[in-house]
């Protein structure tokens, strides 16, 4: 890591830190205290409550899978069908049995969690595009349980009753807002946590190479369960904050589709970084909200059919996702540390 | 990338093992003594048997890579394993670290049946190896590669992990004191946070001895230590190797076709050829034994170690 010039590590405590000169800790802290200000300023309507709202609870589900496939470098196109396992642990748990959402969403969690490590499974015997095949089951088979099974909620979906906080429930864009970023601020934390702890280091290794990780005393059954237990959890949460936020959990909610873009989001991002989660989330689906409002101006280009809008934005979507993965296949974080220690002047790199 | 590495003298004296290079061989041009071993320190020395090796066969298809093999590491010393290629070598210490499962036979350490454990158990309880293909983890520095080897050494949960307070905290910061002692121990300073995939091959072998020493190992298994590697770096490992069994006291088996080396620093020689285990003895039986000349060294060594 390149550091400003100036800055010594003169103990281990400071070279591990995150957060490092204070004109860092001045840039996190105005960022936390914008993102808390930010519904005050003028120009935010309810709308773009809605879209941030919706993007943040994808960069929960993608932080996750940052550390599922960016880190332990495991596939899996089922995180949408995590998040299902989240949604409705959280909508039934609520409906049925009355559960306040502060105990329903670590619930959520943990429930999409012990999915996840059973759909998992099949990681310890295969890898790359069999495993990717292997998650997708989970999207089909979660899928048509949750739909055809009467006990969750079967083609009309599950009510799910809004969070509470004693008589305040939290079921406007606003309120979820703030339930969401508080929830997204500790998910960011935990996330990066994870990937410098000894857990993300044995992540690594069993990505860069799995034979000498069990050799050198990882146990690959154990850390490969691990990495699908924690990347669902993520997922599982993103579920729990959606169901309170759309307010009736159905399963045509999480698609196929969604799962591949989220491993679209960590390609552009940056597989491995956890700026990269965050940025690449933003990207694509920022890039898809633009066209959900200016795309019928599309019908406006001679020679594009009326109807030229529908289906851009995932013409979008994967034309970034093909150029990156063309040229700049490690992604926006990677080139961001090129650029970071590019301008920096600090004397002893190593 | 330039490394100015602080270089110890050619010759040094330390814990009574006097340590030269002389010039007068060819090709590989250095030579060194391990004295304290050959006059008198034996007796220190620990006799039990901590590796037993029994009649294990390894078999690929119709290939035997290993035949009936049997051997024993005694307390500590430098046990050397040679033989041309194919002779099976890398099949040993794969069946020692549980890479490969021998067909039959056994393999205990320390009382606990080796083949029978899964290769991380085998690593817990204490066997640590460098590969002859380097096998590092290529995204990590070379400190998080050290790291990532003591992860069972590390004592905390996985919600530990996401909070990275107190306890966690804590023992990142005391096992990276271990890992830095290991990094200055192998002259690796100036590598510490560079990417492991982008260093050139001699520093990326010395990456791999350190991650295995990382693992605190009670036995180290090196495959080819000083394979492909230049004259200067080749002092440097075999240098490093005499230091790690000298100060951490470590029992040591080492695969190694440089027979200037190997004659040098090992206290017994394991011959295998084609899977079956033609010769064991002192360097100096070794050299005598005519199995081993006609099978192995050929006429070319009986000159060498005649001059
Ligand atoms: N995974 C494998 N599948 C099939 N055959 C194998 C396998 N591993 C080793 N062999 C065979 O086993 C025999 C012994 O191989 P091994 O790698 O142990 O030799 P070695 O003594 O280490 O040789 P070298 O000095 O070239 O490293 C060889 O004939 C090799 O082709
Ligand atoms: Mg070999």
């Amino acid at each position: 890591m390149q550091l400003p010039s100036g800055t010594i590590n003169d103990s281990y405590e400071k070279d591990m830190a995150i957060i490092r000169t204070r004109w860092q800790w001045v840039m996190f802290i105005g960022f936390v205290v914008l993102i808390f200000v930010f519904p005050a300023f003028p120009f935010v309507s309810n709308y773009l409550l809605r879209i941030i709202n919706n993007i943040v609870i994808a960069m929960i589900l993608v932080l996750g899978l940052n550390i599922l496939m960016g880190y332990a470098g495991q596939v899996s196109l089922g995180q949408g069908a995590f998040m299902a396992v989240g949604a409705y642990t959280v909508a039934l748990l609520g409906h049925k049995l009355g559960v306040p959402f502060w105990l329903s969403l670590p619930a959520a969690g943990l429930s999409a969690g012990i999915v996840g490590v059973i759909f998992g499974a099949p990681s310890l015997r295969v890898k790359g595009v069999y495993l990717a095949l292997a998650t997708i089951a989970a999207q089909f088979i979660i899928l048509w349980i949750v739909r055809h099974v009467h006990a969750f909620g079967g083609v009309s979906g599950v009510p799910n009753p809004p969070a509470a906080i004693g008589t305040f429930t939290i079921n406007s864009q606003l309120s979820n807002y703030y339930l969401i970023i508080v929830v997204a601020i500790i998910m960011t934390f935990a996330a990066k946590n994870i990937a410098r702890s000894k857990i993300g280091r044995a992540f690594v290794a069993i990505r860069d190479n799995d034979l000498a990780a069990e050799v050198m005393g990882i146990s690959l059954f154990r850390y490969k369960l691990l990495a699908f237990f924690i990347g669902c959890f993520f997922a599982g949460i993103a579920g729990g904050l959606w169901a309170n936020l759309i307010g009736h959990v159905q399963d045509e909610q999480f698609p196929l589709i969604n799962s591949i873009w989220y491993t679209g989001m960590i390609m552009v991002g940056g597989q491995g970084y956890t700026l990269g989660a965050i940025i690449g989330t933003f990207l694509l689906l920022g890039v898809q909200e633009i066209v959900v409002l200016y795309g019928p101006s599309l019908s406006h280009i001679p020679g594009v059919g009326g109807s030229g809008y529908a289906g851009f934005s995932q013409f979008l979507m994967a034309l970034i996702i093909v150029l990156f993965i063309i040229f700049e296949p490690r992604g926006l974080a990677h080139r961001w540390q090129i650029f970071k220690s590019s301008y920096r002047l600090h004397p002893f790199s190593y | 990338m330039a490394v100015s590495q602080h270089k110890k003298p050619l010759t040094f004296n330390k814990l009574g093992v006097t340590f030269t290079r002389t010039t007068a061989l060819s090709q590989q041009s250095f030579h060194f003594q391990r004295q304290s071993i050959l006059d008198g320190g034996l007796e220190n020395m620990d006799e039990k048997v901590t590796l037993k090796v029994e009649n294990i066969s390894l078999s690929f298809g119709g290939v035997k890579a290993l035949d009936e093999v049997s051997l024993d590491v005694n307390g500590v010393e430098i046990l050397a394993v040679i033989g041309p290629n194919g002779a099976g070598k890398t099949c040993l210490i794969n069946s020692i670290s549980g890479f490969y499962r021998p067909q039959t036979g056994s393999i205990y350490f320390n009382g606990h049946q080796v083949n029978k454990l899964s290769p991380h158990k085998i690593a817990e309880i204490g066997i640590a190896r460098t590969f002859q293909n380097i096998e590092l983890y290529t995204g990590l520095s070379t400190l998080d590669n050290l790291m990532a080897a003591r992860h069972f050494h590390i004592n905390y949960g996985t919600l530990a992990a996401a909070v990275y307070f107190g306890k966690s905290h804590r023992e990142e910061i005391k096992h990276r004191k271990i890992c830095e002692e290991i990094i200055d121990f192998l002259e690796m300073e100036s590598l510490r946070k560079k990417t492991v995939g982008s260093l050139p091959y001699g520093q990326r072998k010395r990456v791999e001895l350190g991650r295995a020493l990382a693992l605190e190992p009670k036995l180290l298994l090196l495959d080819e230590p000083m394979a492909g590697m230049n004259v200067e770096e080749k002092e440097d490992m075999a240098r490093f190797i005499i230091d790690i069994f000298e100060e951490k006291k470590i029992p040591i088996i080492l695969v190694e076709h440089d027979m200037g080396v190997v004659m040098d620093i090992a206290d017994r020689i394991t011959v295998l050829d084609f899977g079956i285990k033609i010769a064991d003895g002192t360097p100096d039986d070794i050299k005598a034994n005519p199995m081993v000349i006609k099978a192995y060294l050929g006429e070319e060594f009986t000159a060498a170690s005649a001059a």
